[in-house]
């Protein structure tokens, strides 16, 4: 193949992600896969070539601007889990029609092929650094990471399992909202977790959510916000309402620092912000400054 | 025909009516049969509109300017409502109004979504969509009632949650969420009533509730029709096609078991016969006041916690 060819693919992909064509309202739902299977990539937030592989070792991160990509459930359990610590629950747990939709259990089958998992979200426990915690980690590659019945029925019970063991729980949360295709019962998982939420914080569980790129809608109107510590993952967009609706409402373009958690975290609602490659340190550090705490229950 | 049109046919048999009636007195003919005749078409009409009424018709009646708003119901419906504002820490948002009431004897606090009832209004009102200051109004009453043991009723009526520069500054996510957490665990009983708009989480922030009612010609759903459609057909125009099959509709909802019951409104809609929708509304309200009080904290915390507990359905 000639070396010309090999940037023409990547054209494709640089125009969905350049730091300046394209706003993430559109990244968010083009569902665009971010590391495409070719030998370069162009950074999105520096305009630097990488080469594939490099990005891949390096934590999906840009080793020039540390621009983080997208990661799925498997790349970042690897990073956060200690090796072989993960056991994951509710595994198999999938959507039905509950609307009768058209098309949505297709749609749902197709998802599953391509992202290798049943549902947006992997629950389960692990260890940090040798601290037992329940750890939920949603996935863009499924469907957005829209909250449905599913996500909302995991999310719960890993909750639940983590207020009966009394562990410390941990949520890696990336979502375009609630999942429209099954209306009003997606809107009904936000009360349900956040309900679960507040028992556990009565029963005096830490809870850490880490917020990821994409945050949004129903999720950030939910779990998301509502963890005791609330860490953002550098560079990731967090918002309510999708920019592009507030653009239209205000009739002006918004600036790109616009909803993230750097934005977010000047404003108040976020207690910190860390680069993916010290993540696992950082929560392994407040894990252990709870762990006398969490014994006390 | 549509909706307006029936109505505007009613209308005309209505007027045909009068003038039968005036001419009767005037020229003493009898038109008793006539009238009579003229009834009968009027109540099969109404009968006709409430039974072909589409989801997109009710979205309609929902959204109609006449319709009446939370200020209205809680004046005919409550004695000596005294309205409080702003959370304590930013400001008043005039989109959620609240404060205490007495409920033939019962004292509650009462909060509610508040749209405007003519332009004007409406751009004081936000077009009942609001900001996290309200929502954080809404929560310091709610807990506010907690502590002195009060009952909570609450009106939704949104749109939904307001989508601009300001609110996601002040934390509107964060806002909705610390609701639907507190509400979870308020120890008071929580009623709520849909009276026109249930736009998603602006709506659910203020019914995480022991028991949800709504009226006939509501519509309560995760987004507008609009938005549905602009999302998954990216064609916002589709929104009657949206309404169809989003189950926002009160029957729908009541299957769903997401409300708890429905209460009638007259042909056409609310603002039709104001009085007699607050009267249905407050007949319900003191019967489900009167129950939830028989429970204990306990049992009522776990009748609210079960009944967000239990949806969805999953392989």
């Amino acid at each position: 193949m000639p070396i010309g060819d090999l940037f023409k693919k990547n054209l494709k992909y640089i125009e969905l992600h350049s730091q300046n064509g394209v706003d993430r309202e559109e990244r968010v739902e083009k569902e665009v896969p971010y590391i495409p299977d070719n030998l370069f990539v162009k950074c999105p937030s520096c305009g630097e070539k990488l080469y594939t592989e490099e990005v891949a070792a390096n934590l999906n991160s840009c080793k020039y601007c540390e621009h983080h990509f997208r990661i799925g459930n498997v790349d970042r359990l690897k990073m956060i889990a200690d090796e072989g610590s993960f056991v994951e629950i509710d595994k198999n747990m999938t959507s039905v029609n509950t609307l009768d939709y058209p098309g949505y259990l297709e749609k749902i089958a197709g998802y599953q092929k391509s992202s290798g998992i049943t549902e947006a979200i992997v629950t389960g426990t692990c260890t940090i650094n040798s601290i037992k915690v329940v750890i939920g980690v949603m996935d863009s590659n499924f469907m957005m990471g829209s909250m449905g019945s599913v996500v909302g029925e995991k999310v719960t019970r890993a909750i639940e399992k983590a207020m009966v063991e009394k562990l410390p729980l941990i949520i890696f949360t990336a979502s375009g909202g609630a999942r429209m295709q099954e209306g009003i019962i997606s809107l009904m998982q936000m009360a349900k977790t956040s309900s679960a939420i507040k028992r556990f914080s009565d029963a005096g569980g830490l809870y850490i959510t880490v917020i990821t790129d994409p945050t949004t809608g129903g999720v950030t109107a939910s779990f998301a916000m509502l963890g005791d510590i609330i860490i953002g993952e550098k560079g990731a967009l967090i918002g309510f309402a999708g920019k592009r609706v507030i653009e239209q409402t205000i009739k002006q373009k918004l600036p790109d620092e616009f909803q993230t958690v750097e934005f977010l975290k000047e404003k108040g609602f976020i207690d910190t912000i860390v680069a993916r490659k010290d993540m696992k340190a950082l929560l392994s550090r407040i894990l252990i400054l709870h762990q006398e705490v969490q014994n006390d229950n | 025909m549509t909706i307006k049109e029936k109505e505007r046919k009613i209308d005309e048999l209505k007027l045909k009516i009068n003038e039968l009636k005036l001419i009767e007195s005037n020229e003493k003919i009898d038109f008793t049969d006539q009238i009579e005749e003229l009834n009968e078409k009027i109540l099969e009409m109404e009968k006709r509109i409430v039974d072909e009424m589409t989801p997109w018709d009710r979205v309609l009646v929902s959204r109609e300017q006449k319709r009446p708003t939370s200020l209205e119901y809680i004046d005919e419906i409550f004695d000596d409502f005294i309205e409080f504002h702003g959370d304590r820490y930013f400001g008043d948002d005039k989109a959620i109004v609240g404060g205490i009431a007495s409920l033939d004897g019962i004292k509650v606090t009462v909060v509610g979504e508040q749209k405007g009832t003519d332009t004007k209004d409406n751009i004081y009102r936000n077009f009942g969509m609001p900001s996290p200051e309200g929502y954080r109004k809404a929560l310091r009453l709610m807990k506010q009632a907690e502590k002195f043991g009060r009952p909570i009723v609450t009106f939704v009526d949104t749109p939904g949650a307001f989508c601009g520069v300001t609110a996601e500054e002040r934390g509107q996510g964060e806002a909705i969420a610390k609701n639907l957490m507190e509400m979870a665990g308020l120890k008071v009983p929580v009623l709520t009533f849909i009276i026109g708009e249930g736009g998603s989480g602006g709506a659910l922030a203020v019914a995480v509730s022991n028991k949800i009612y709504m009226l006939e010609n509501s519509i309560y759903g995760v987004l507008s029709p609009e938005g549905f459609a602009s999302i998954l057909w990216k064609d916002g125009t589709r929104a009657q096609e949206a309404a169809d099959v989003m189950k926002i509709t009160a029957n729908d909802l009541l299957a769903l078991k997401v409300i708890d019951g429905i209460i009638e409104e007259p042909a056409g809609g609310a603002h039709k016969d104001f009085s007699m929708v607050a009267g249905n509304i407050k007949e319900v309200m003191l019967r489900e006041l009167k129950e939830l009080q028989l429970l204990s904290q306990e049992e009522l915390l776990n009748h609210r916690y079960e009944r967000f507990r239990a949806f969805g359905k999953f392989e």
